[in-house]
């Protein structure tokens, strides 16, 4: 049984102008659908990453799992016993005006038995002391570490990370996911990896989901997924990490832009800038197959 | 490292600093004049008659004992404005603490929980500001005043004075309050500890208020100031505190019968008092908001 | 040579002391070439950048060195002659395109100030000249979106319209501090095509700030590593890249996850950047560094020659 399942998930915001507004301009409401139909599985012990360009809604998506949206449509099952999540900006994730003690104290709240708090600092790298001190004592690296001892105390079977380390230098970023990798493997922890970075997430996840425009276009396992990817937006993602071999590799740059998540293209949201469009895909929406939701893929064209 | 800046900051401006020790002067021979005053100018047994209308005692006339002179009935000034000046900075401080406590909580509230709450508590606030807050407490003054039997109003004046310019004063800490509230309920802190399982009110009180009391404070001083004026603008009116109990404002409104007929401090003096005791309260209140402004940036 | 940088340092008087954001740095870039100046957070490379174009927040200034723009010594400028040589001779690209936009004005008229303001020509000209620039870089149909408000673009086509600003008045140095990392990754590809292609053709030289050694690979032809506020190594980007000479930089290509290759964990450098008032004694490297020995904590390394490259190293000192 997966510890955690999306089924259908959507999620709406209603970005309508005031009502005033609305009533005098007789404009209707508007809204925006940030999560699409998004169906996925997670197994005790994997990390599953999300991956994406901004407005595509893996961000949405995680808020969805931890319970900060309630979803629009669908359903969300989750047969672990408690959730922790950690966040991307770590300037802004702990309260400058408690003490680290405190902090890490707080999800201990709910539990019977309380852990140590010097240990749980060990566990992540910094010393006891630090309990005494404030966060703004501590660098990005460090408010990362502190982030992630907090989420631990919790005892959590399944942690969700939003963009955990896209704030941090690539040095500290090393550090930071080679602890929670360490962590992983001593208790047992699965983990939802939310990400822009394909290097990244090719590094850490053991299967990958990519998005665009609220909807999952393509999930596999990180290998496959990066030796064969099959989806034509995965394609140009991976194309368009810039080539640290310099293998002199010849790229395609992506074409356009991701358009106005308000209005998206009818039928597959992709099409305006796939180079394998027909017009079938600008017409209806390719449902989700074998792990990836495409028209040309379905048809055996590419 | 919060203290160290501020107190360096202190002891950069002289004004700063001159104003804080005048501030302390002020509150501290108001709250000790029982001990201090020379004189119980409301004990009418030690009053003498022939004592009145003495000038001040550097003026021909005068007398070392009445420093500042006396009124018309023989109250030696100095020792009048220091028990006035125990009246207007307790009724000061205290509509202020009502006030900040109101403004803060439904403040907090609005900002936090947003829908149909915050609308409704918004449109409240902006009708109330299109009302001078003068008129306002008049208002609560008189309601009071009708509503009760009139042997009680002495009693009763100075606690209906405090909750009438505390009515008046909540929502400047509201809207102060409810705009930081907003964006700090956007921040993940705020966030990880709903993951955690908080509730909204435990996470308004122990995570977003410490945040949001910054500005407060700062607002909190200077409005000190403005408690105080109009509580001597309603004791000058003669709706203020009761005649037993005469404020700076009062002194203000007796002397200034006598203004010209000659008897000039009468006046002079409690006017002098009110606007060193608000000049100072304001100083320090100007220097907190700066001092405090980087950090809050 | 464009632009030369000749020993320079650049200082913040604080409270608690003078604190050295850049301290001895030198190296020149040559028409058309593009140098990346690569680094983490507080090594000093948008300071330098700010340096050379004289936008220097108060009270930091240069404290010593010279920044000299083909031959000619710019630190020492005037206000008003700096100014002039600001979009003139040196354009600049920052990170954020919403701000470096103003955002009451449409684009035709940014366009169009910044050319006449420092070419001579009538307006007829100058909106023929905008016009062509917009369609340099890119933006498509031009003429009419020649009256349109920045926020009417997305984050990539802004990025593309203070690129053509900055070209507008044909500098010979182009500055350009993390152009792309508020962009999605597929628009940083097409961005990076741009700028490198842009600068080639007019010959112009390109000083990429950035702490994304992968843009770094694809756009430059050198690059400059820095640390605690000095370079580090500085070298062609193929050599630097995959033959790293200063340990710094060895740590720092090996805590870059890469795509496809199956490492289980990273390289990872112990401890952290110095700040700038507790940088240690000798190498500024030297308490994290694998390879130190004593001189590395008594002596501070000169840029030492090391095969093509040059590193700040003792481990490169001639026997």
């Amino acid at each position: 049984m997966p510890l955690l399942k999306l089924d259908s998930v959507s999620r709406d915001f209603d970005v309508s102008r005031p009502w005033l507004n609305r009533v005098i301009e007789h404009e209707p409401r508007r809204l925006l659908r940030a999560v699409d139909r998004v169906s996925f599985e997670v197994t005790k012990g994997e990390t599953l990453a999300l991956v994406g360009e901004s407005g595509c809604g893996k961000s949405t998506v995680a808020r969805l799992i931890v319970g900060l949206h309630a979803p629009s449509e669908g359903r969300l099952e989750f047969h672990g016993r408690r959730m922790q999540m950690i966040f991307q900006d770590p300037y802004a994730s702990l309260n400058p005006r408690w003490r680290v003690r405190r902090i890490i104290e707080e999800p201990m709240m709910f539990l019977d038995q309380k852990r140590d708090v010097g240990e749980l600092l060990r566990q992540v790298g910094l010393s006891p002391d630090d309990a005494e001190r404030y966060p703004h004592e501590f660098s990005g690296g460090q408010r990362q570490r502190i982030s992630i001892a907090r989420a631990l105390a919790g005892e959590p079977d399944l942690l969700i990370c939003d963009e955990p380390t896209s704030a941090l230098d690539v040095s500290v970023q090393a550090q930071i996911l080679n602890l929670m990798a360490e962590l992983q493997e001593r208790l047992g922890l699965t983990y939802v990896f939310i990400s822009h970075n394909l290097a990244v997430v090719s590094l850490i996840a053991d299967r990958v989901g990519v998005m665009y425009l609220g909807r999952l276009v393509e999930i596999a396992s990180a290998k496959d997924l990066f030796s064969r990817p099959r989806h034509p937006y995965t394609r140009m993602l991976i194309d368009a990490v810039p080539d640290l071999e310099m293998s002199g590799k010849s790229r395609t740059p992506v074409a356009g832009e991701v358009p106005n998540p308000l209005s998206p293209p009818p039928g597959c949201a992709f099409h305006p800038r796939c180079p394998h469009a027909n017009e079938r895909c600008r017409v209806e929406a390719p449902k989700f197959l074998n792990g990836v939701a495409c028209h040309a893929v379905e048809e055996r064209r590419i | 490292m919060w203290d160290h800046d501020l107190a360096w900051s202190f002891r950069r401006s002289p004004v700063t600093m001159m104003a804080a020790a005048l501030t302390l002067i002020c509150v501290g021979a108001a709250f000790f004049s029982p001990w201090l005053a020379p004189q119980n100018p409301f004990d009418a047994a030690a009053l003498d008659l022939n004592a009145a209308f003495k000038p001040p005692a550097w003026v021909e006339g005068g007398e070392r004992a009445f420093l500042l002179g006396t009124d018309n009935q023989g109250r030696d000034i100095l020792s009048t404005i220091m028990h006035g000046a125990r009246i207007s900075l307790a009724v000061g401080l205290a509509s202020v603490a009502l006030a900040l406590v109101l403004g803060v909580s439904l403040g907090l509230l609005s900002g936090y929980l947003g829908g149909r709450l915050d609308a409704f508590l918004m449109r409240v606030a902006d009708v109330q500001l299109s009302f001078p807050a003068i008129l306002i407490a008049l208002l609560i003054d008189g309601v009071a005043r009708v509503a009760l039997p009139s042997e009680r109003h002495d009693e009763i004046a100075i606690p209906v004075l405090i909750l009438s310019i505390g009515l008046a004063g909540w929502v400047h800490y509201a809207r102060t309050v409810r705009g930081s509230t907003m964006v700090e309920r956007e921040k993940e802190y705020v966030q990880a500890a709903r993951v955690i399982g908080r509730r909204p009110l435990a996470i308004m009180l122990s995570h977003v208020l410490p945040n949001v009391m910054g500005p407060v404070l700062v607002l909190a001083t200077i409005n000190i100031g403005t408690a105080i004026i109009t509580e001597a603008t309603l004791s000058f009116l003669g709706v203020g505190v009761p005649a037993t109990q005469p404020s700076l404002g009062t002194l203000i409104r007796v002397g200034n019968e006598f203004l010209l007929s000659g008897e000039w401090w009468i006046t002079v003096f409690p006017g002098a008092a009110l606007v060193i005791l608000v000049l100072s309260v304001n100083l320090l209140g100007d220097w907190l908001r700066d001092a405090l402004n980087p950090r809050l940036r | 040579m464009i632009l030369e940088i000749d020993r320079l340092k650049v200082q913040f008087p604080t409270r608690r002391g003078t604190l050295t954001a850049v301290d001895d740095i030198s190296f020149s870039i040559a028409p058309g070439e593009v140098l990346g100046v690569v680094g983490e957070s507080g090594a000093g490379k948008s300071i330098t950048g700010m340096a050379v174009i004289g936008l220097l927040e108060p009270p930091g200034h240069i404290a010593a060195g010279e920044v000299r723009l083909e031959g000619r010594r710019i630190d020492n400028l005037p206000h008003e002659a700096l100014r002039r040589i600001r979009g003139r001779r040196i354009g600049v690209i920052f990170q954020d395109p919403l701000t470096s936009l103003n955002p009451l004005y449409t684009i035709g008229q940014q366009l169009e100030e910044t050319i006449l303001t420092h070419l001579p020509m009538s307006s007829t000209q100058a909106r023929e000249r905008a016009l062509s620039l917009l369609r340099e870089v890119g933006i498509p149909a031009p003429e009419a979106r020649y009256g349109n408000y920045p926020h009417h673009f997305s984050g990539g086509m802004r990025q593309r319209v203070v690129i053509a600003l900055a070209l507008a008045a044909e500098p010979r140095l182009l500055i350009a501090d993390e152009p792309t990392t508020a962009l999605d990754v597929s628009i940083q590809a097409q961005i990076i095509a741009l700028i490198k292609r842009l600068a080639a053709e007019r010959g112009a030289a390109v000083m990429l700030i950035t702490h994304d050694m992968g843009v770094i690979a694809e756009t430059a032809h050198r690059v400059a590593v820095m640390y605690a506020g000095r370079i580090a190594e500085i070298g062609p980007v193929r050599d630097v890249i995959h033959a790293p000479r200063h340990p710094y930089t060895v740590g720092l290509m090996g805590s870059i996850p890469k795509v496809g290759t199956h490492q289980s964990r990273l390289m990872q450098i112990e401890g952290s950047m110095p700040r700038l008032n507790a940088i240690p004694p000798g190498c500024a490297f030297n308490p994290r560094c694998p390879k130190r020995f004593e001189r590395c904590g008594v002596e501070r390394p000169g840029l030492l020659d090391a095969g093509t490259s040059r590193a700040a190293c003792w481990l490169h000192a001639a026997p």
